[in-house]
Parts: structure tokens; C-alpha cells; sequence
């Protein structure tokens, strides 16, 4: 049984007055004990919702609807009451988010922060709370962890304070960390020791990693799995090797083929998929890609594209997958 | 190696020095803004006057020693001379004293009530803060029942409010503290509330949502700390109107039960009658109630600019 089982996860936001956009639709994905499983997609084609969504962050209200189903372990999350929720927050499942500034109060110093979870969670208080955090600070990599409890967020570097969100993240050795973009607030050469930290985590302590991204370089570097998100719904689903291997859906293609490359002529335009995200169709009426897409013909804009199993564990939704543009 | 840790040890160092809090920071910006220094010396000196003053005064402000020389029908009234170095009030009593003595009241009740209002206004405005920033639907239901008392306190005249209150509870020195104090509680309220939405929207709350921590620490811990910091500086502020209200009861008669007393609302309201005769007599207090205010104001809005985040790094 998969540790996180996602099935049919819809997200609708209805402002009022204004018309309803379904953000999520029908995404269905699985995440295994400790395998590290990509969300990909660009801004907006709804892959921090899903996760917002998993972890019941979104807000609750008529405006909003949330409808599916995604269980941890059999247990529904999305059906638990607030306080049993709480509980599951930041004990089984863990978020670091995509900018560590933001995220970190500002008029705490962040010991104090990272204790706070250790006193929910785990039942640590006083000196052996500051303890611990200060082992945990040294295990992302923090210089001299027990002055560093002391410092408020604004006197680390960007760099450091993304590890001590991971800190946070990992401090009750939660069996799901979600990271909803982890570096892309951070300089190029952070992101790649970031990362390294947030897989060697990982592999450590056989947590499973949700990671969310629009940087396929990530993907290839660190995900056992890829989801590609356009437009609120899963285009294809594949093991990393299938997916660079080969790509089925025309949209993952074009993301693969806007990756740069050294190896390119200098002064080449950056390959890039024509159009933009708003140019989108509902996907009842067909599939949404269909109008960027350069392989569309009258069959895509027939019906919502059924899913197509081309290996195990390797889906897409596209009705011309293979054919010659 | 041992020039690179060093090295490493002084950028640790000048890391130190920089890295200052938000206070830290704030107290520097502070330091170097001449209204800011001016607005604390006169508020120093102040405080200092209201707490020595009155052991170090040379008469007693309430005897009426020099009775026998005044004669209210010709209206002469002893001026500044050696021993009494402002005069004599139309009790025969040293007005300088007074005026001394006067700084402490004047002291006590702005104090006083502002921290009154400032302790009710930021229960009140965290209570409704904290409900409409976290607790979904029903938190909003009660910080919008909540807030439309504190907006028709708000829409009744701060003097008039103040006046009613005095009327109803009766005419003593707590009385003008609590009136004055719940004139300031709306303001101190909508401030702490409005600066906690703001906070609750913000990408750390969410993070801490996301880590299980439960409301009441969320709200204690993260909301407040972020947000208490426009409501001190409006304290600052409100103290000086505080001292100016206090004042206005005084002079209105519903201040300190016992006139004899001396405040400076009071010391003005006497004077009133004699304005023609002896207008220093109006002078002296009012001159007084308006450096302490400007003071304090001064101080108020030095301490906003510097803890602006707008006006920050």
C-alpha cells in the first residue's frame, strides 16, 4: 500500500460574483515509503494547490471546495476533524516552503521556532528541546548551532534559513515531507546544496519526499517518479527514466525540449512551447494543452483524453501521444 | 587555515554587530534622529520633575501662607519675588510649588490611563485579531460583533465620552483615569487587531498552521509579537493626549475630588477668573501641558518612523 494515496483530488475556487475555476481536477498520484515523487508543472497549473490541499491548508468556506480523497497510511486526510489534524501536521507529514523569509517569523529567533514543533510533537521542553534543535541544526549543516538559537531569521543567509525550515520539517521524523518549491527562491549555487541536503535527508531516514517544481534539472537530479500538471490535471505520469526516456505527452515533450543545453550554438534562441498558460480549454471539452499543442487535431478537442497506460507505472492523457507533428 | 578560521571568526564578529533586532535596530535609527532626542529629554525631565520634585519644592502647595497679603477687591496679588519664585495663586499659596507638585498628578493620570486602555484596547483587539485571522467562520462571526461595539465607542466624541463616563461614575481621580483610558481603548483595539489580520495572512502563520501548532499559540506567540509594535509607539502618542484630556476634565470641575490638590487642568480652571488680573497664572500650566505633550509626541512619531519596516534597510 502506498504511504500517500491521492485519488481523484478536485480543488474548485467559487469568489463570489465571479465564475468558478476548477484549479485541481481529478489528480490521482501515489507516494511510496521513502520514494522521493516530483510534482511538476509551470506557475499556476496547480501544484501547490494539491499539496495546500493534502495538508488542509487551504482555506475552509463556501468559496472553496476540496472533494477527493488522500489518505496517509488508509487514514483520509481530507475528511479528519482540526484537532486530529493538528496532530498529523508536522508529525506525519511535514511542508517546507518556497521562501524561507516568509516562512520564518520575523521577531522570533529561531530556536524558538524550532522548539515549538519539538514541544508539540514530541513533548520536549527546556533545556532538552534546545538541545535537540541544536542537533537538529547541525544536521542541516548550521556552524555553531547553539549560538545560531539565538539569531532571529533576518541575520542568516537565504540559504541558511531554508535549512532551518528543513530543520523544522524534519524535527519529528515525519514519514512524508512535502517541499512545495524549496529553492526557487534561492541563488544557483544554494539550490544545489539544498538540495543534496534535502535527498541525503531523505535516504537517511526513509521519509518519503513530495517535492514541487517547475525546474525538470530537480526532477532529473532527485525524483523517482514525475507527475506532470497542466492545468489543474495530471498529462502524464512516469518513473523518471521513462519520463526523459521517453516522453509520451506532447507537453512534457515541450518541457524537456525548453530545458538549455551547453551544447547548443551560442546566440540559438531557448526552444519554448508557443502561447502561454491562459490559453487554456476546459478540459471537459477537450484536452486544455490542445491549443499550444503543435501534433493538435480534432480528435483532442472531442472530449476530455482518456487516461493511456503505456508501461507500468508510465500514464499520459493524450490522444495523439506518438503521432507525427 | 588558521588565517581563513580567523578570518572566518572575524566575519562572524562584524556579522554580530550588524545583525541587531528589530528593537536593537530601531533604538540606533533612534539615537541618531534629533526629534527623537529631543522628544525623550523633555520626557526624562519631566518624569524626573513629577518623582523628586515634590521632596525638593520650597513650600508646601497647600498652605496658604501668604493669605495676608493678598487682597482679591484691588487685585493684588504678590508677583515673582526671592521667596516664591512664580508668585502666589489667589489662595495666597506658592504657585511655583504647585506647579511642581502639579507635574506628578498630571503625571500619574496620563500613565495610568493610557496604560489602562492600552491593557483592555489590546485584549479586546488581539481577542478579535486572533478570532478573525484564524478561527474560520465563527472567529470572523465574533471579531465583526466585536468590532462594531469598539466602532461606536469610536464614533462618540473622545471628550464627550470621557465627560460621560465621569458624570456617571462620579467625581475622583480614578474616575478621570478610566474615562480617559476608555477613550483610548478603541484606537489601541482596531491598531492591534488590524496589524494581527495583516500577520495572519502571512507566509509564516500558514508554515506554522502546517506544523501543527495549535491557534492560541499561534495567535500568543507569532500574530502578537509581529504586531504589538505600531500599537507601543501609539501609546506614546496617546499619552499625550491623555495628559491634554486629563487636563480638560480637570478644568471641566470633574477631575480630583479634592481641588486643593494641585494639577495642572485644576491650576487652569482656577485661573480662569482671574485671567485679566493674572494671565501668567494660565500660562505656567498650560506652557507645561503643552512641552509634555510635544514631548511625548515627538517621541511617538520618531518611534514610528524607526520601527517602519517601510522606511527599513
Amino acid at each position: 500500500m502506498p504511504l500517500l494515496d491521492v485519488s481523484d483530488l478536485a480543488v474548485t475556487f467559487a469568489p463570489r460574483g465571479r465564475p468558478a475555476v476548477n484549479a485541481v481536477d481529478g489528480v490521482s498520484f501515489q507516494v511510496n515509503a521513502g520514494e522521493v515523487v516530483g510534482l511538476v508543472g509551470e506557475s499556476g497549473s496547480g501544484k501547490s494547490v494539491t499539496a495546500m490541499a493534502i495538508l488542509g491548508l487551504l482555506p475552509k468556506g463556501k468559496e472553496v471546495q476540496v472533494t477527493g480523497r488522500a489518505s496517509l497510511d488508509g487514514t483520509d486526510l481530507l475528511s479528519l476533524d482540526r484537532r486530529r489534524l493538528r496532530d498529523v501536521r508536522g508529525r506525519d507529514v511535514a511542508m517546507v516552503f518556497q521562501d524561507p523569509l516568509s516562512s520564518l517569523n520575523p521577531v522570533v529567533p529561531i530556536g524558538t521556532q524550532v522548539t515549538e514543533v519539538l514541544t508539540r510533537h514530541r513533548g520536549l521542553s527546556g533545556s532538552a528541546a534546545r538541545k535537540e534543535a541544536a542537533d537538529l541544526l547541525e544536521r542541516v549543516g548550521i556552524p555553531d548551532p547553539t549560538r545560531r538559537l539565538r539569531d532571529y531569521p533576518h541575520q542568516l543567509s537565504g540559504g541558511m534559513r531554508q535549512r532551518v525550515l528543513i530543520a523544522i520539517a524534519v524535527a519529528c521524523r515525519p514519514r512524508l515531507i512535502i517541499a512545495d518549491e524549496p529553492t526557487t527562491a534561492l541563488d544557483v549555487t544554494i539550490q544545489a546544496q539544498i538540495l543534496d541536503l534535502l535527498s541525503g535527508l531523505v535516504k537517511d531516514s526513509g521519509t518519503s519526499l513530495l517535492l514541487i517544481t517547475h525546474d525538470l534539472g530537480v526532477v532529473a537530479g532527485l525524483c523517482d517518479t514525475v507527475n506532470v500538471f497542466y492545468a489543474g490535471r495530471l498529462v502524464e505520469t512516469a518513473k523518471r527514466r521513462q519520463l526523459f526516456g521517453a516522453p509520451q505527452h506532447p507537453y512534457t515533450l515541450g518541457l524537456i525540449g525548453s530545458i538549455p543545453r551547453l551544447d547548443t550554438p551560442r546566440g540559438d534562441r531557448l526552444a519554448a512551447i508557443p502561447g502561454s498558460v491562459r490559453d487554456v480549454l476546459p478540459w471537459p471539452t477537450g484536452c486544455a494543452f490542445a491549443p499550444r499543442c503543435a501534433l493538435s487535431a480534432d480528435e483532442c478537442v472531442a472530449g476530455p483524453p482518456a487516461l493511456h497506460v503505456v508501461d507500468e507505472g508510465h500514464t499520459h492523457r493524450c490522444v495523439r501521444a506518438g503521432a507525427p507533428s | 587555515m588558521s588565517v581563513l578560521t580567523r578570518k572566518a571568526d572575524r566575519i562572524d564578529r562584524l556579522a554580530d554587530q550588524h545583525g541587531l533586532s528589530l528593537w536593537q535596530e530601531a533604538l540606533r535609527r533612534l539615537r541618531r534622529s534629533p526629534p527623537a532626542i529631543i522628544g525623550a529629554v523633555i520626557v526624562v525631565l519631566f518624569v524626573v520633575i513629577a518623582l523628586v520634585g515634590p521632596l525638593l519644592v520650597p513650600h508646601d502647595p497647600l498652605s496658604q501662607a501668604w493669605r495676608g497679603e493678598i487682597s482679591e477687591a484691588r487685585g493684588a496679588f504678590p508677583g515673582p519675588r526671592a521667596e516664591n519664585w512664580l508668585g502666589v495663586d489667589h489662595l495666597g499659596r506658592d504657585e511655583f510649588s504647585r506647579l511642581i507638585v502639579g507635574a506628578r498628578q498630571t503625571l500619574i493620570v496620563g500613565v495610568v490611563s493610557t496604560l489602562l486602555g492600552l491593557a483592555v484596547g489590546v485584549l479586546i483587539g488581539g481577542i478579535a485579531g486572533a478570532a478573525a485571522g484564524l478561527g474560520g467562520r465563527a472567529g470572523r462571526f465574533l471579531d465583526s460583533f466585536i468590532m462594531r461595539i469598539i466602532d461606536m465607542l469610536l464614533a462618540v466624541p473622545s471628550l464627550l465620552l470621557a465627560v460621560s463616563v465621569a458624570a456617571v461614575l462620579g467625581q475622583s481621580l480614578a474616575t478621570v483615569m478610566i474615562a480617559i483610558g476608555l477613550v483610548s481603548v478603541p484606537i489601541f483595539a482596531r491598531l492591534l487587531r488590524g496589524a494581527m489580520l495583516a500577520q495572519a495572512e502571512s507566509e509564516y502563520v500558514t508554515a506554522a498552521v502546517a506544523l501543527g501548532v495549535p491557534q492560541w499559540k499561534i495567535a500568543w506567540s507569532h500574530l502578537l509579537p509581529n504586531s504589538v509594535g505600531p500599537v507601543i509607539v501609539q501609546a506614546t502618542l496617546t499619552l499625550a493626549t491623555a495628559i491634554i484630556e486629563a487636563a480638560a476634565l480637570s478644568f471641566l470641575g470633574l477631575g480630583n475630588a479634592d481641588a486643593a490638590i494641585p494639577e495642572w487642568g485644576v491650576m487652569l480652571a482656577d485661573a480662569q477668573r482671574y485671567l485679566s488680573v493674572r494671565p501668567e497664572w494660565a500660562i505656567y500650566p498650560s506652557v507645561g501641558i503643552i512641552v509634555i505633550a510635544l514631548g511625548f509626541t515627538l517621541l511617538g512619531e520618531s518611534m514610528r518612523e524607526a520601527l517602519d519596516p517601510k522606511l527599513r534597510r
